[in-house]
């Protein structure tokens, strides 16, 4: 039996049980934090004001802003990237809740939202992981609008090749799913794939020939740093306070429910505790004396000089290890599985890019003279299943909306958004409840491993 | 890619072996409950520190052994040359796929 969240008041809807949804997005101006007033037209990002700043010569308003920390908070969110920020803004937005913090030990967005391949599809394998991420990309659809900030998600399109008969079977079953889901994806054959992207190596020549692809039209790529900093900005903008360098270094749990939160900068007193470190959601959840079914793997990734627009599609290739795609500079970004080890080390390897580089030139033989600038590593947080761990946990108060691998970048509204919900109302919504912690327990595993991710 | 020190075969790239996972106490398949099983399939502990693993040496001896290593600094403590070998069947099976 699954301990009660109690829920948070919500100023919002003066009670505890039932959320606002569906409201447009408001820059509060009431709450315990001291929000700013409503901004006024001379603090939106419009081409009034950027032709007004190019005359008056002023400064634009800070972005976000530092706050001392207070004694106690309603809501304690760990982990300022894009599951923690997007927390924070549908707290605000849909339930009304501003009395938040959400602390980082390092900057916000610094850690795998700011080292991701920023790739946003929803063509999974099981029809709860493509409801999941299919409503990520609606709200991604219509994020910069909401945000008013320029978020560039570039819907060209996603390509998943397949290289054999039993990769085939796996995309075939992908595409049905999906559109059953009424998500746009579909089988096409080589020549269509060539005729997408005409530089890939379609014939029979190559080692591993293209037998066929999904091709998930949605899918695309998104600047993940704009996603990080338009969130925040709304986030600051509410009243909620967001604390970069401020690490926590123990959680009080009392009786089997969340007190507060010890940080470097003081304790917080609080009930609900949000658990969104990636990488470090083990050592976090430790503290609160929780064990979760994660494994830590670096993932790597690297980036070359910008070349010609050439790629008009996301390409990826489970047989091969690798993925690509061509931002709007112009740069190739390409991403392949996590180490092999668990380790807690983002130092890139020789390995990792040799590897990579002997596999892309496979798919696109002319790339052999393109430079490689910079490689980098994030810090994955590996699950069974493939699939994230969200919701409860044995100890009351402590929520986690961890276990997101090498995928959780394209699910950070989505999961803003029900974590949110869960926070506010004290219930898991239905879009979340298979991806309990207890169905580990119960052997209830949502295997999404065919399409998470290229490791396999 | 790190160098990983086989106690049979001396120190080799990291790239040679598979990596089976932290080192857990298995309980007796026939007298465990469901939830103890499931327990030590998927519940890990995912230290950001020292910690006790094995690995199979894939291309090299064939072996399984254990050693210590900190997940943060990548530095090892070898197994000594003698010690007894982790046959850890289950730890060799449970991996999270990749195939290297």
């Amino acid at each position: 039996m699954q301990p009660r969240v109690e829920p948070v008041w919500s100023p919002v809807t003066m009670d505890y049980n039932r959320a606002s949804r569906g409201k447009r997005a408001e820059w509060r101006t009431s709450s315990h934090n001291g929000a700013r007033s409503k901004p006024t037209l001379a603090e939106r990002y419009s081409v009034f004001n950027l032709l007004r700043h190019g005359i008056d010569g002023k400064d634009w308003p800070r972005v976000w802003h530092e706050h001392d920390l207070k004694q106690s908070y309603d809501v304690v969110i760990i982990g300022a990237g894009v599951h923690g920020l997007a927390a924070g803004y549908y707290l605000a937005r849909n339930h009304g809740i501003t009395d938040v913090a959400i602390v980082d030990r390092g900057y916000l967005g610094g850690g795998n939202s700011g080292r991701n391949t920023a790739i946003v599809r929803s063509n999974y394998l099981t029809p709860e992981g493509v409801r999941f991420y299919n409503r990520s990309v609606r709200l991604y659809e219509r994020l910069a609008a909401e945000l008013n900030f320029n978020v560039m998600f570039s819907q060209l399109g996603h390509l998943t090749l397949a290289h054999s008969d039993s990769s085939l079977r796996t995309m075939r079953w992908r595409a049905e799913i999906n559109k059953l889901e009424g998500v746009r994806s579909e089988l096409i054959e080589p020549h269509e794939v060539k005729r997408l992207v005409p530089y890939l190596d379609v014939s029979s020549r190559a080692r591993y020939p293209i037998l066929g692809a999904l091709y998930h039209a949605p899918g695309g790529i998104i600047r993940h740093d704009a996603v990080n900093w338009g969130y925040a900005r709304a986030v600051d903008a509410s009243g909620i306070h967001i604390h970069q360098k401020t690490e926590v270094t123990g959680i009080d749990v009392e009786h089997g429910r969340v007190t507060g939160v010890m940080t470097t900068r003081g304790r917080i007193a609080t009930r609900h505790v949000l658990n969104c470190t990636a990488g470090y959601a083990s050592v976090v959840a430790g503290m609160a004396g929780v064990r979760l079914p994660i494994v830590t793997h670096p993932l790597q990734a690297a980036v070359t000089e910008p070349v010609r627009h050439f790629l008009s599609a996301v390409i990826v290739s489970g047989t091969l290890h690798v993925y690509v795609s061509q931002t709007d500079r112009g740069e190739l970004v390409f991403g392949a599985s996590v180490d092999p080890y668990g380790a807690y080390s983002i130092r890139g390897s020789l390995e990792f890019t040799e590897e990579l580089a002997g596999q892309i030139l496979e798919l696109m033989p002319s790339l052999a003279k393109v430079r490689l600038v910079r490689q980098w590593a994030g810090l994955c947080d590996m699950t069974p299943d493939f699939s994230p761990v969200m919701g409860r946990t044995p100890v009351v108060g402590f929520l986690v909306d961890v276990g997101w691998g090498t995928y959780g970048f394209k699910a950070g509204p989505v999961s803003g958004e029900a974590m949110a919900e869960l926070i506010a109302t004290g219930r898991t919504p239905d879009l979340i409840a298979p991806f309990a912690l207890s169905r580990f327990a119960e052997g209830q595993l949502v295997g999404e491993k065919g399409a998470a991710s290229v490791g396999h | 890619m790190i160098l990983v020190p086989c106690p049979f075969c001396g120190s080799r790239n990291s790239s040679e072996f598979r990596w089976c996972g932290e080192v857990k106490a298995r309980p007796d398949p026939n007298s465990t409950t469901q939830a103890e099983w499931r327990d030590y399939l998927y519940m890990k502990s995912n230290a950001a520190g020292w910690i006790a693993e094995t690995w199979y040496h894939r291309e090299g001896c064939g072996r399984y052994f254990r050693i210590e290593r900190n997940t943060l600094t990548n530095e090892i403590h070898a197994a000594e040359a003698g010690s007894p070998v982790s046959i850890d069947a289950d730890a060799a099976s449970e991996s999270i796929g990749i195939r290297r």
